[in-house]
């Protein structure tokens, strides 16, 4: 009767052992290969630091566009190096000309962090692209032709 | 020889307000252009002079550089498209006379959308011009109703590519901001007026309407010009000379 007890136990032991072992490396596989909440994809195509350093903006930045744009919007100031323009110009993906989509540097960690961008409702995720004032070629569309 | 501490005083004066760096450039000009750090300040007060005669009839070229500069697009449906600058037929019912005049947002001294907006969104800059804090603007559109010159519009539809100047976006209201972007940047004229110039018309006249010496301040002191419904006291930085 109690070796049939013992048996059963180091039966038991073994499989429940078997198992969890299974299943701890199931979890070291899904961490190395596959993922299950994507990570931001985060390229810098222009590495330096025009306002402040990454730790600081990566956690700050929204403080700072804030405060920008009232000195922009009431005070005529506008200057380059807080400017929204001037974070596009620089962050824009290279192939994309934009800040948006899948891989794009705002739209990447924004959806990462779940929280929705409203800059770009209003102003170009794109890249300022000089364009002549005086092209009348731009003009299409307009319904005052 | 001996001389008051009063001429002294006024003669170092005016060495100072003549003193050239260099050849053309004055350290009193120096000081007038704002640069990008400094906020507008009511030192100036922005407007511009319309002169209806000279505004041909069919012309669309101001309006159409607005629209450019601007990045103001159709959608077909003429009802609810944007328009920050229009032109006006008027006509004397009683002689037939007709004669034609672009109209935009007239950036009031008092102006009614600035009173009636529930946000302050609608605000005046400290140099008369009328703006919106689309930031802060939730698109009620009191301001279109309280505006005498129906110079506003609202935002219908999505909007995508645009100027990266000029922040549009849906749910908002907007007007003519007199080219603002291009008054920080210290082009001190406006789309509209350098079309006009440009096809050689002259109609519309941009200028600083504090600062005595500009051609638009001379101008409203030596010929007549009109509020558009003057009658409502707003003191309008846009007038009309021709009507």
């Amino acid at each position: 009767m109690m070796t049939r007890f013992l048996i059963l136990f180091v039966l038991l032991f073994g499989f429940t052992s078997t198992g969890i072992s299974v299943a701890a490396n199931a979890g070291n596989t899904d961490k190395s290969d596959t993922i299950r909440t994507p990570l931001p994809i985060i390229k810098i195509t222009k590495p330096g630091q025009c306002v402040d350093d990454t730790d600081e903006m990566r956690r700050n930045h929204m403080n700072k566009i804030l405060h920008q744009r009232d000195l922009t919007v009431y005070d005529g100031i506008r200057t380059k190096q807080y400017s929204l323009k001037n974070c596009v110009n620089c962050h824009a993906d290279e192939n994309t000309n934009s800040v948006l989509g899948k891989e794009g540097f705002c739209e990447s960690c924004h959806t990462y962090a779940a929280v929705k961008i409203d800059c770009f409702s209003c102003h170009t995720d794109k890249r300022d692209v000089k364009t002549s004032v005086s092209n009348k070629d731009d003009n299409k569309g307009n319904p005052h032709q | 020889m001996s001389i008051s501490r009063r001429k002294f005083m006024q003669a170092g004066a005016a060495a100072v307000t003549g003193a050239a760096i260099a050849p053309g450039i004055r350290l009193v000009e120096l000081a007038q252009a704002r640069s990008p750090e400094e906020a507008a300040s009511t030192a100036k007060r922005w407007g511009l002079l319309i002169d209806s005669a000279k505004c041909a009839e069919g012309c669309s070229y101001c309006v159409d550089a607005c629209h450019t500069e601007h990045g103001i697009t159709s959608n077909n449906r003429p009802e609810t498209d944007a328009q920050w600058i229009r032109k006006v037929t008027a006509k004397d019912p009683e002689t037939g006379y007709t004669h034609f005049l672009p109209v935009m947002c007239q950036h009031c001294e008092e102006p009614p959308c600035v009173d009636v907006c529930p946000t302050g969104a609608s605000f005046k800059r400290a140099d008369g011009i009328v703006l919106v804090d689309k930031h802060i603007c939730i698109g009620c559109r009191y301001c279109m109703m309280a505006c005498p010159y129906k110079a506003r519009s609202f935002i219908h539809e999505d909007i995508t590519d645009q100027k990266s100047h000029v922040p549009r976006g849906k749910g908002t209201v907007e007007s003519c901001t007199l080219c603002v972007h291009k008054i920080d940047r210290g082009d001190n004229n406006t789309a509209c007026a350098e079309a006009c110039t440009e096809l050689g018309n002259d109609a519309i006249l941009f200028g600083d309407l504090n600062d005595l010496k500009t051609e638009i301040s001379r101008r409203r002191r030596t010929e007549p010009s009109r509020q558009l419904r003057s009658d409502l006291n707003l003191n309008t930085g846009v007038r009309y000379q021709g009507l």
